[in-house]
């Protein structure tokens, strides 16, 4: 019955060839996501490997010093890496407790009527542009952490956790909530029946069912966070130090890319870089990606 | 396999197809006057292109920042034909030009503009030499006391890499004029993107020291006096002290253009420096020329 | 080790659930409060149906809001038709189940790209490589390619949705394949489609660090005439006028948010409509 197989479509009527055009289409838009991928990897390495021309992959990696614009330039994306880490690992020690209490608390224990409301309300935060976070953010957040650690200044890797973590909770909690949802009622049912009170049912069953959920909401959750631009770039300092603590500025990957690029002239070294930082970032979400993917599927 | 195959070289074909059909639909790039470069210029450029197209309804100009490089690599580029600059010109950026538009680069001055250091108002100190300031942003001077001012260590605030007010600092101030000398900002120093940024933030904080441009400056800053040498008058920033030279943070604003400018591009440069031109200079907060 | 009563334990931790959500909630309910009371005073007519005037400090955003609904549009040329076929295939047609892994694994990376990273490839492909330049083509597809996996996945599940036994009756039927999928399966699964596609624009909408290398203009004169133009964005017009440029009166850029917000939040409004009155008609 397959008429796509058949040898030559010349014999084929009007409809089935318009038929098999429309399903040639659909592979092609099935397979589209494979060609993206690759297309983005090929135009970063593209622009970004001729950085390794004149800098050891090394000296790019695990260099301190970040002066790309100096003469002689150097490209040591260490600080940027560690930064982007730093306010990264922040974000996800705030957002994963709270985001996956919120799902449970949606999931679980919210009443029918409340649960749509709060759902909706969790889906428009992760709608709301992250350059309007980061001006709020920059009004708000800041002043609020230089006065409460009676700091210098406000701009510091923990203003940026702070609001990363907010930005993280829809992706957290809509990953937790279906992964929640996925563990079948009968679980419940049997504790329940057991003699366990509502809360012993969902900690002691549920949870643990759910579990590899909760490791794909944090590696998804990081994945989120270590890509965020706007807001990151008006409210962390971006002082290209390692940082030792999260009270410090910090300068991450993506505020790097997104301020340098304007000023970097196209083929130049310091253009080159900045493809590079976005290998980097690239290749660091891509692993993410797949072992979130891995966990989730394990699942199933 | 064979299936696969077939399915694959008609997407393709499909695909090819349907890019053909979009290509006739392609409208032309129309005529517009592209200016692009310093950030710092930006809103002035677009006062002049407002004022110029309402005297000149059928002339069309573009206006984008992104900061002197951007304006430069434009040029370069061959996608803009007026660069705005906050800094002069490097000589192999003006032979990449000359490489691959073939022209020589015309530059004009068209304003200036006097960086103001700010502090918080609640700082003792007024004044600094240019060999103070040079320490602070490269990390040699980190306590306000070791300048006179209060026990407390230094919050230095620093524009982003892509502005031409980091890159004149850098060479003025931070390298006291030699341009490729061996100092650097500090790695500890705040960048901010925006000049609004640092102003808030010297606002906000007691141990802030910061620059911007003379615009920037509020009352909730205390202007510094500066001076060249130690021990030398220190002047403070305004229009005057900007226009005789005796403000030494001050720094010409320049215009490039690939070749000498013709048409509309040529009669919006000769506005820019028209007395008119130089009101609308000052009204954007910066020093007209005399 | 203590016994404490499970009744008490179970008590403590709900109050620590419904602490948590408000812990999310109250700040955006109080980000919505921010713009509103600062925002809404700016809000007119004019400010809508005007150029900026006076280097930002003046006037409207037109062009601006103009430009992001162009873009929004452009993305939604380039992606759903992409996207809803995409879908089809995984959905429909996908059978060696190895092969859908690999497109699966490739959509996942796709939704994971960081923003900025796809600023960098539409400025690599689309303005150098390809020659478009900064315009609202370049813009169009990097947002376009952004928003895929969004549509792909939503459109998958609500293909999902349809139950098999509507395939069955309409191949019993004599209809083919095809015929099947655009009769009986896509109308059912449209509203989750619109869904979808309504939230993944709502996000491309408001998005700048991809736009910041491929279409944005800081200041047009006048609208943009072709494909080929660039355009202003209310995203990256918000940027500017809270970054870039002194002096800007707060009650324009809290102005510019609140439209913003207020584009997004009605975008998501007729979507989440759109799903609730599909769940009440849904009679299987």
């Amino acid at each position: 019955m397959d008429f796509v197989g058949l040898p030559v479509p010349y014999t084929m009527k009007p409809r089935r060839i318009s038929e098999f055009l429309i399903e040639s289409a659909i592979f092609l838009a099935g397979t589209i996501s494979i060609l993206f991928v690759v297309l983005i990897f090929i135009f970063l390495a593209k622009e970004g490997f001729a950085l390794f021309r004149t800098v050891s992959l090394w000296d790019f990696l695990a260099g301190k010093d970040w002066y790309p614009i100096s003469y002689p330039p150097r490209f040591g994306a260490l600080p940027l890496i560690l930064g982007s880490v730093w306010v990264t690992l922040g974000a996800i020690l705030i957002s994963v407790p709270i985001g996956v209490a919120c799902a449970v608390y949606i999931a679980e224990v919210a009443p029918h009527w409340l649960r749509e409301i709060l759902k909706a309300s969790v889906e428009f935060l992760a709608a709301i542009p992250s350059i309007v976070l980061g001006f709020i953010g920059l009004v708000t957040l800041v002043p609020l952490v230089q006065s409460l650690f009676n700091i210098s200044t406000g701009l510091t890797a923990l203003a940026g956790s702070l609001m990363l973590g907010f930005m993280a909770m829809p992706t957290i909690v809509s990953i937790m909530e279906d992964a929640l949802t996925a563990v079948p009622r009968s679980y419940r049912e049997g504790a329940l029946a057991l003699g366990a009170t509502h809360w012993q049912a969902i900690w002691r069953v549920v949870m643990p069912a759910a579990s590899s959920g909760v490791i794909a909401a944090v590696m998804l959750g990081i994945g989120r966070v270590i890509g965020e631009t706007m807001a990151v770039m008006m409210i962390t300092g971006n002082a290209a130090r390692i940082p030792t603590t999260l009270l410090q500025p910090v300068r991450t990957m993506t505020a790097t890319i997104a301020a340098e690029m304007g000023e970097a002239v196209q083929g130049s070294p310091h253009y080159a870089s900045l493809f590079a930082i976005g290998i980097v970032l690239f290749v660091i979400t891509f692993i993410i990606n797949l072992t979130a993917d891995f966990f989730l599927h394990r699942e199933k | 396999m064979g299936i696969l195959m077939k399915k694959l070289s008609f997407s393709l074909l499909l695909c090819f197809s349907a890019s053909c059909l979009f290509t006739p639909n392609v409208l032309a790039k129309h005529d517009v006057i592209q200016i692009k470069g310093s950030d710092t210029m930006v809103n002035l450029g677009q006062a002049w292109a407002e004022e110029f197209m309402n005297q000149n309804p059928e002339v069309s100009i573009a206006v984008t920042g992104g900061g002197s490089g951007t304006g430069i690599a434009a040029l370069i580029n061959g996608t803009a034909g007026i660069a705005q600059c906050s800094r002069g010109m490097k000589p192999e950026e003006k032979e990449a030009v000359l490489k691959t538009a073939g022209k020589e680069v015309k530059e004009f001055v068209v304003g200036l503009d006097a960086l103001a250091v700010i502090l918080n108002p609640a700082n003792p100190v007024s004044e600094l030499s240019i060999d103070e300031l040079s320490d602070i942003f490269t990390g040699k001077i980190t306590n306000w006391s070791e300048v006179g001012g209060l026990d407390e260590s230094m919050l230095v605030l620093s524009r982003e890499r892509n502005s031409g007010t980091h890159v004149y600092f850098l060479e003025e101030v931070v390298r006291k004029g030699n341009a490729r000398g061996p100092e650097e900002f500090a790695s500890s120093i705040l960048m901010m993107p925006s000049s609004q940024a640092i102003s808030q933030e010297v606002a906000r904080s007691r141990a802030a020291i910061g620059y911007l441009g003379l615009g920037y400056v509020t009352s909730g800053h205390k202007t510094l006096a500066v001076s060249k040498k130690k021990g030398t008058a220190a002047v403070v920033p305004s229009v005057e002290t900007g226009q005789n030279g005796t403000y030494p943070i001050s720094r010409p604003l320049y215009i490039y253009t690939a070749g000498e400018p013709q048409g509309d591009t040529k009669r919006l440069l000769d506005f820019a420096r028209s007395p008119e031109g130089q009101e609308i200079v000052q009204a954007m907060d910066f020093v007209p020329l005399k | 080790m203590i016994r404490i009563n499970p009744r008490i334990t179970e008590k403590l931790a709900f109050a620590f659930l419904f602490f948590s959500t408000l812990l999310i909630l109250v700040p955006v309910f109080l980000i919505l409060v921010l713009i509103f009371k600062d925002g809404l005073p700016a809000l007119s007519w004019e400010f809508l149906a005007s150029y900026p005037r006076l280097g930002m400090r003046a006037g409207g955003i037109f062009p601006a809001l103009l430009g992001t609904v162009y873009l929004a549009a452009g993305t939604l040329v380039f992606s759903l038709p992409i996207g809803i076929l995409g879908a089809i295939y995984l959905s429909e047609y996908a059978k060696d189940h190895g092969f859908k892994r690999v497109v699966e694994v490739a959509i996942i990376n796709l939704a994971g790209v960081p923003s900025v990273v796809y600023g960098l490839f539409g400025l690599g492909l689309f303005v150098i490589f390809l020659k478009f330049g900064a315009s609202l083509l370049a813009g169009s597809l990097t947002l376009g390619i952004m928003s895929l996996p969004v549509i792909i996945t939503s459109t998958r599940e609500a293909l999902g949705t349809v139950p098999k036994s509507f395939r069955e009756v309409s191949l019993a039927l004599g209809a083919t394949k095809w015929q099947t999928i655009r009769r009986a399966v896509l109308p059912n699964a449209l509203p989750g489609i619109l869904t979808g596609t309504i939230l993944a624009l709502s996000r491309a909408a408001g998005e700048t660090a991809p736009i910041l290398f491929t279409v944005a203009a800081f200041y047009l004169p006048k609208l943009p005439q072709s494909i080929f133009d660039q355009a202003m964005a209310l995203p990256y017009h918000l940027y500017v006028i809270s970054t870039q440029v002194p002096n800007v009166k707060l009650s324009i850029q809290y102005g510019t948010a609140l439209v913003l917000i207020l584009l997004v939040l009605a975008m998501n409004i007729v979507a989440i409509v759109i799903r609730a009155r599909f769940r009440k008609r849904k009679l299987w």
